[in-house]
């Protein structure tokens, strides 16, 4: 656990990094790594660790750590590293805001406001979740309705269950997760509802959150209603037609006194757009560049504030490019620019980074728009890959090597995925 | 003890004659049913204090509604909530729409409002340049604002309790006797005699007036339903725009709030169920298409939250105001829309009204018009800031990252009197923004939780049965 050390702030950084989750902390390691020398990371939370200190199902490290680690855990793993180092690090502590001449306003519980300047910023604030608004479900302005994620901070961090019978809307991850805690907790979960033909977490959490629970996963289906004056009594469900619209004829009640929604997540860009910095409407995060700097110079992003990452060993693993970029720009030693912008094509919803350069080797992370079994990833005309099946849920990451563009001179690539045809 | 004056409904009229009522020595008790004052219609609307031009001069609310305009800055000034002239455009997008806004216009100005305007298209684009670039022309309204209508109640009633206000939250009125000169009023929470009743409960003024055996009336709800949209939008209009009314409707509008976020709406529908607030698909459908044709870049997708208010409407549209047949029962009911707007008149005419019933009222020195002003953190300039954290840790911590609301705002609502997640909500802004509370409900429960020194799961969302929490043990039985 991360005490405040906040008495050590340092008037000036040279790396500051925001949010001190997963990306947080490995962009800090990496900035050391590439030779910065006064960094800071700071968290708003009590510790730092991020989302991951509600997570305490297994499941996270198996590519990075090559074993299966609790949220918690990995968090300690990567916060041990950072104290191993002269990162200061302090948590109860927000960054408000940097203006565009790299003064950092930071306020904290227990010292106040601090105002301090540094060379290169990290954004890593990682991200938040939809709402009811944001899908505007009818009915009653009942408690009861709220996000899977703050069932979970209640659940496992403020030990309380948030009802006696739960339905939860939609199948994104934490949804998931949470349908099978909840039952280990003696909540009843009615059953998973989601609006789309396929799912929207990982295929291993349906089956090691549902099926051996024994609860039933309803597709394109949706809660079409919920009643209750005070406390949510029931909800209405129905399944949709292919333009969502809830067919109200085939509806069914279920009684229940809670809902939980687990309608995806949103990076969490308030200092992005307070710094102006150019956002992909797609991904709702900053556009970056091969080296994950934002349209700003000397700010760069990563994790869930950039694109809502399925697992979080990508996630340190695009941080800690971060914070390498971040220190090679203080230390002057940044490569050369990009040369090629990536264009989402053909079943891509979109692509991070969003340039890459010819001299150098790139992951790019994409996600498709619909499941496709037996397709082709194609990068223009220079390279392809055989994928066996590709799921909305389950990020793609394509090795961009140089070589596949030694003979190429345009300047955009599209990236498209494809039926396979003999 | 017999009361002089005992208020019935705790909403924005039963606030502003409880506030009004307390600049003369009376003893004066409000009762309300819900937790919290302002949880009625009156924290359901759409925040407009009217330009005082919309209402016929031969009705009631016409009279008020441009009255009552006048009086808020001086309310807002004293007690410090959030209010802005910000002014108004009723937009035509056809030619067949303009004598009707030379009509309103010739109404205003014959009603004393100043200011009103014709603007043409240019002037209209020039001003608001994402209406609709069809629309032909305008008509402007400098004297309308919008105010943050739920810290409005709260303000009210916490000046008003200063001045010696009894407030009975949580008490809904079940029956009323009158025997000799004195009413006595029965609650859940015990018997209130009084001389003088004012039935100011909304929804419900007719069923306390038929408690109380006055001549009767019945009360519909009209629902309307609002939408808001992320602050990310804000300043996409300047000012409220309104489409070119009809004979039915003002129509649905867009409102830039207090607060820096657009809203839209409302509907008017009639409804049977005075608890109806359900919002509707087709009530969002409606809201969006309607908004669109005059402020064609707004989407539904923007939509962070949703809700429905209830207009109380009687038989004869208007406002019922005044003494009843019974000696000591006031009425002040049917106060639908511009009911916001005009509560500071109102307010003056149930003093009015008392005075002319017998009760005598004089001014007494020692009323206190102010409350202390909340602090808002993030309008504060850095050094500001600085010195209140090293004075008060609580506000360098940040709860609500939204809307970037501290742990001493918070603990100041509840010291002002919250008791609910929604009374720190609509006091200080926590958990409004576009997460909805996802961060910060864990947080304000538990200060709830501390302040009040209840345990978590008897943290309610709103009062009565909206609890947020259950114990573990108690779900596993
Ligand atoms: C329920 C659930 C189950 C999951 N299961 C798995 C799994 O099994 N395996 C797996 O690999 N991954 C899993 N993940 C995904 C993984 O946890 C995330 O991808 C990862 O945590 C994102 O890391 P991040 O650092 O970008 O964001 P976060 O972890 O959200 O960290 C962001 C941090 O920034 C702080 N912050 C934000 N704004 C500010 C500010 N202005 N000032 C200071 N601090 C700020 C926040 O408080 C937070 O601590 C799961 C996620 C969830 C929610
Ligand atoms: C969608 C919508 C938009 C609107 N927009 C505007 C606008 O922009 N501008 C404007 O000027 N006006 C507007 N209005 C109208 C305005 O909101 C109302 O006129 C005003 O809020 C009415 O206040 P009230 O105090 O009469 O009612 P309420 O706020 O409903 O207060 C009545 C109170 O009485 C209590 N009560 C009821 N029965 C009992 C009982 N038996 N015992 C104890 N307590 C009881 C209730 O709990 C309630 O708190 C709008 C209304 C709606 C619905």
């Amino acid at each position: 656990m991360i005490t405040d050390t906040i008495s050590h702030l340092k008037k000036e950084y040279d790396v500051v990094v925001v949010g001190g989750g997963p990306a947080g902390m490995a962009a800090a390691l990496g900035a050391r790594q590439a030779g910065a020398d006064r960094i800071l990371i700071a968290d708003r939370e009590k510790e730092a660790g991020g989302i991951l200190l509600q997570c305490i199902h297994p499941g996270f490290g198996l590519q990075h750590f090559k074993e299966e680690l609790t949220g918690p855990e990995y968090a300690q793993r990567f916060l041990e590293q950072v104290l191993e180092t002269d990162i200061d690090i302090v948590s109860d502590a927000y960054i408000l805001d940097i203006s565009a001449d790299k003064q950092v306003k930071l306020m904290s519980g227990s010292q106040g406001v601090h105002v301090l300047s540094t060379k290169a910023a990290v954004l890593a604030m990682g991200a938040r979740e939809r709402t009811r608004g944001a899908i505007r479900t009818p009915g009653t302005r009942a408690s009861g309705v709220l996000t899977a994620g703050l069932a979970q901070k209640f659940v496992n961090m403020i030990g309380y269950l948030p009802g006696y019978r739960a339905v939860i809307l939609g199948s994104g991850d934490i949804g998931l997760i949470m349908a099978r805690r909840l039952t280990l907790e003696g909540v009843e979960v009615a059953g998973v509802f989601e609006i789309m033909p396929h799912a929207n977490g990982l295929n291993r959490n349906i089956v090691q959150c549902l099926h051996d629970f024994d609860i039933p996963l309803h597709l394109s289906t949706t809660v079409a209603d919920i009643h209750g004056r005070d406390r949510v009594e029931k909800v209405t469900v129905a399944p949709v037609d292919e333009n969502f619209t809830p067919n109200l004829e085939q509806s069914w009640d279920i009684p229940c006194d809670t809902l939980l929604l687990s309608i995806g997540l949103i990076p969490e860009n308030e200092l992005s757009r307070q710094l102006k910095l150019q956002i992909d409407p797609v991904t709702s995060g900053p556009v970056v560049n091969s080296m994950m700097e934002t349209s700003m110079d000397g700010v760069f992003a990563c994790g869930n504030v950039v694109h809502i990452h399925d697992l979080v060993d990508f996630v340190s693993q695009e941080a800690f490019l971060a914070g390498s970029n971040a220190g090679a720009y203080v230390t002057e030693q940044r490569p050369p620019g990009d040369n090629i912008r990536l264009i989402p094509g053909e079943n891509v919803r979109y692509c991070v980074p969003h340039t890459i350069s010819t001299d150098r080797e790139h992951t790019v992370y994409m996600r498709v728009k619909r499941p496709m079994e037996q397709s082709v990833l194609r990068l223009g005309d220079v390279y392809e890959k055989k994928l066996r099946f590709v799921l909305p849920a389950e990020m793609v990451n394509l090795k961009v090597r140089p070589r596949f563009l030694e003979n190429f001179h345009g300047d955009t690539l599209r990236v498209d995925v494809v039926p396979f045809e003999d | 003890m017999v009361y002089d004056v005992a208020i019935i409904g705790g909403g924005v009229i039963g606030c502003t004659i409880a506030r009004e009522l307390m600049r003369y020595p009376i003893r004066a008790v409000l009762l309300e049913k819900e937790s919290e004052v302002g949880f009625g219609t009156s924290k359901a609307n759409s925040g407009i204090i009217h330009g005082g031009h919309h209402g016929s001069p031969n009705t009631l609310k016409g009279k008020l509604e441009w009255l009552g305009n006048q009086m808020w800055d001086t309310i807002c000034d004293e007690l410090g909530f959030g209010f802005k002239r910000i002014g108004e455009l009723t937009v035509a997008l056809a030619q067949e729409q303009l004598p009707t806004l030379e009509k309103l216009k010739q109404q205003g100005e014959e009603k004393g409002v100043p200011g009103l305007e014709m603007w043409d298209q240019e002037r209209l684009l020039r001003e608001e340049p994402r209406l609709n670039p069809d629309a032909i022309a305008g008509l402007y309204a400098p004297t309308t604002g919008v105010i943050n209508p739920y810290e409005a109640c709260f303000a009210l009633i916490e000046n008003a309790c200063l001045n010696g206000l009894e407030l009975v939250t949580d008490s809904l009125v079940q029956d009323i006797d009158q025997t000799d000169d004195i009413w006595t009023i029965k609650t859940n929470r015990g018997e209130f005699p009084t001389r003088f009743i004012i039935n100011a409960a909304g929804l419900w003024a007719d069923r306390i007036a038929q408690m109380a055996g006055v001549q009767p009336f019945t009360i519909r709800p009209r629902k309307g339903e609002e939408y808001i949209l992320d602050k990310r939008l804000m300043g996409l209009v300047k000012r409220v725009i309104f489409p070119c009314p009809t004979p039915v409707s003002k129509g649905i509008l867009v409102i830039p709030t207090y607060d820096g976020t657009i809203m839209v709406g409302p509907t008017a529908e009639m409804v049977d169920d005075k608890e109806d607030l359900t919002t509707s698909v087709a009530g969002g459908q409606t809201v969006f298409q309607m908004v669109r044709q005059v402020v064609p870049g707004i989407s539904p997708r923007d939509c962070i939250a949703e809700f429905a208010g209830l207009r109380a409407v009687t038989e004869t549209e208007d406002f019922i105001i005044g003494p009843t047949d019974k000696k000591g029962f006031i009425n002040v009911a049917g106060i639908q829309s511009p009911g916001l707007t005009a509560a500071p008149a109102i307010a003056e005419m149930v003093g009015d009204i008392l005075r002319d019933e017998g009760l005598p009222l004089q001014p007494k020195d020692d009323f206190v018009p102010s409350i202390p002003k909340p602090i808002h953190f993030v309008s504060l300039s850095t050094d500001e800031q600085i010195a209140l954290t090293q004075e008060n840790h609580h506000y360098g911590r940040i709860v609500c990252r939204c809307e970037l609301i501290t742990e001493g705002e918070i603990l100041d609502s509840i010291h002002r009197g919250a008791r609910t997640l929604d009374g720190i909500k609509f006091r200080s802004r926590a958990g409004m923004g576009r997460c909805q509370g996802g961060f910060c409900t864990g947080r304000c429960m538990e200060l709830l939780s501390q302040e009040l020194d209840q345990p978590l799961a008897q943290i309610t969302k709103r009062g009565g049965d909206t609890w947020i929490v259950r114990e573990r043990e108690e779900v596993a039985k």
